[in-house]
């Protein structure tokens, strides 16, 4: 201990005080703060620089998932269309059948309808030649009467023949 | 590229054992006799461990011729005296400057008569007056240089990033040594948002003690870390920053311990105010210690070959002292990193201490 204090030199003490002083100063002017600065500043870029990427990357994970919801409504209202269109297909195409089957039996009903009017109008034409035959026939009938009594006597049994066989 | 580097910090250890071997060696013959006995080498080392006011590479032992250049000497007493060291004649003469005379007696400048009489008290210490010697010593050079290449070094790199957000060269491997200051021994210590402020002065420290730690292993003989005043003015300034930066929490926890028995608060202020000066004071001596410790070991290992002759040969004592002691500087190159990390370390916990916020 003796020998230190002995050792001790304050002149060496006084410089190492100066010199450390300005030294600081100094280096600290610079060296230090520009040092200090510039690594500050590019840990702050490279930092920014990966939220940057990391940002990017969130925002195309964002699009993707957007871009999907956009195809999927796509897909479901495409899907929606279709169903409503074979809907109204069906639709369309049950009221074209009861439609066309509604026509057929009007026409169906309106034939037969024109057919019984044809019949009846016919038949009242058969039943008119029958009367107006028959009429001739009473008539030429009656003449051949008056005539020859034998004859006419055959002849009515042949149309009475004639008759019953009708 | 590993092997590469590796052969670069091996051949790097080689020429420190080797030069540092040659200068002992060389100067292993002062002029007073050979440097042979434990005793003599004791007092080399000694000598290579104090400040001294030349720059002595080597001494030729035969005619006792210095190589090496002598430094100025500037003395504060009554008015600053200003002459180069080789007025002092490595202490054999008297050295007169302004109606007043010097001499130089075991590395210190004493004030003496026109004769140079220096009178010894009981323990051999002088009791002539000493003048306040701020000369431009060795370890002033080492401060000097380390501050140049400080200066040079991070200079640069901070001029490099005006151009580049990327180092280039040099600042390369000084870029990571900053951030490792900074983000392992700045911030954990004391805290994001408050470490900045005092980022400059562990920078300073961190590199300032560790490039002087590694030019004390140079065979230039630096031994600047190792001197007990740089030393002491380090951990003072760590003290004086410790101290302004303070919190109110701080100096409560110093004088007025909370949460203990009043009886407790009153034994403990002692403590804590004798707490404040054993901090500093055990960063002052650990690095001094360290350094100058190391300095001796790796110096005896390398006298081996001197005190070993006899037993084992010139070539015997030789290798094995070579083999000794480029172990021991591998190990000192550690502990040149370790005792300026330790030291910047523990300066950024202290400061952290009296900066912390304390919620109870």
């Amino acid at each position: 201990m003796e020998q230190l204090i002995n050792d001790f030199s304050p002149g060496l003490f006084a410089m190492q005080t100066f010199i450390l002083i300005v030294l600081i100063f100094l280096l600290s002017k610079v060296a230090w703060k520009p040092i200090m600065g510039a690594l500050k500043a590019r840990e702050g870029s490279i930092k920014d620089a990966l939220e940057a990427a990391e940002n990017a990357k969130e925002e195309m994970a964002r699009l993707q998932a957007d871009n999907q919801k956009l195809l999927q409504e796509a897909r479901m209202e495409r899907e929606q269309l279709l169903k409503e269109a074979t809907a109204i297909a069906n639709r369309i195409k049950e009221e074209a059948k009861t439609d066309a089957s509604k026509q057929a039996e009007k026409i169906i009903s309106d034939a037969k309808k024109a057919i019984d009017v044809e019949k009846n109008a016919a038949l009242a034409e058969v039943t008119t030649k029958v009367a107006e035959l028959s009429l001739e026939i009473a008539e030429k009938v009656i003449r051949k009467n008056l005539s020859d009594d034998k004859a006419s006597k055959d002849l009515v049994s042949t149309f009475v023949k004639d008759i019953k066989l009708n | 590229m590993l092997n590469r580097t590796t052969g670069i910090f091996l051949i790097f250890i080689l020429l420190l054992t080797t030069s540092s071997a040659f200068a002992l060696s060389g100067s292993s013959e002062e002029a007073a006799g050979q440097v042979d006995t434990p005793d003599e080498i004791n007092d080399y080392i000694r000598h290579h461990l104090q400040d001294s006011h030349y720059f002595t590479l080597w001494t030729n032992g035969k005619t006792g011729h210095h190589i090496g250049f002598p430094l100025p000497v500037i003395l504060i007493d009554e008015g600053l005296h200003f002459f180069m060291a080789s007025k002092f004649h490595h202490g054999e003469t008297v050295a007169e400057s302004k109606g007043k005379y010097y001499k130089l007696y075991h590395g210190k400048v004493y004030e003496t008569n026109s004769e140079g009489e220096i009178t010894l008290d009981d323990h051999n210490h002088p009791t002539n007056a000493k003048p306040l010697d701020i000369s431009i010593t060795k370890g002033v050079v080492g401060m000097l240089l380390a501050g140049l290449l400080l200066l040079l070094g991070f200079g640069s790199l901070a001029k490099n990033y005006k151009s580049s957000a990327l180092p280039k060269g040099i600042g390369r491997v000084l870029e990571p040594l900053v951030i490792y200051v900074r983000d392992e021994i700045a911030r954990p210590n004391i805290g994001a948002g408050k470490y900045e402020k005092y980022m400059p002065y562990l920078l300073t420290v961190f590199f300032y003690i560790w490039i002087l730690n590694l030019l004390g292993l140079t065979p230039l003989g630096f031994n600047v870390t190792g001197n007990i005043a740089i030393t002491a003015c380090l951990a003072i300034f760590t003290f004086i920053i410790v101290q302004f930066s303070g919190n109110k929490e701080y100096w409560k926890h110093i004088f007025w311990m909370p949460g203990v028995p009043v009886l407790m608060k009153i034994v403990l202020m002692p403590i804590e105010i004798l707490g404040m000066f054993t901090k500093p004071f055990a960063l002052m001596l650990r690095l001094f210690a360290n350094m100058t410790a190391g300095h001796f070991v790796v110096m005896s290992l390398i006298a081996l070959m001197v005190t070993m002759k006899s037993q084992f040969g010139a070539i015997g004592s030789s290798s094995m002292a070579f083999a000794l002691a480029f172990f021991i500087t591998i190990i000192e190159l550690l502990v040149a990193f370790l005792q300026a990390y330790i030291f910047t370390m523990l300066s950024a916990l202290f400061i952290g201490m009296a900066t912390e916020e304390h919620d109870h």
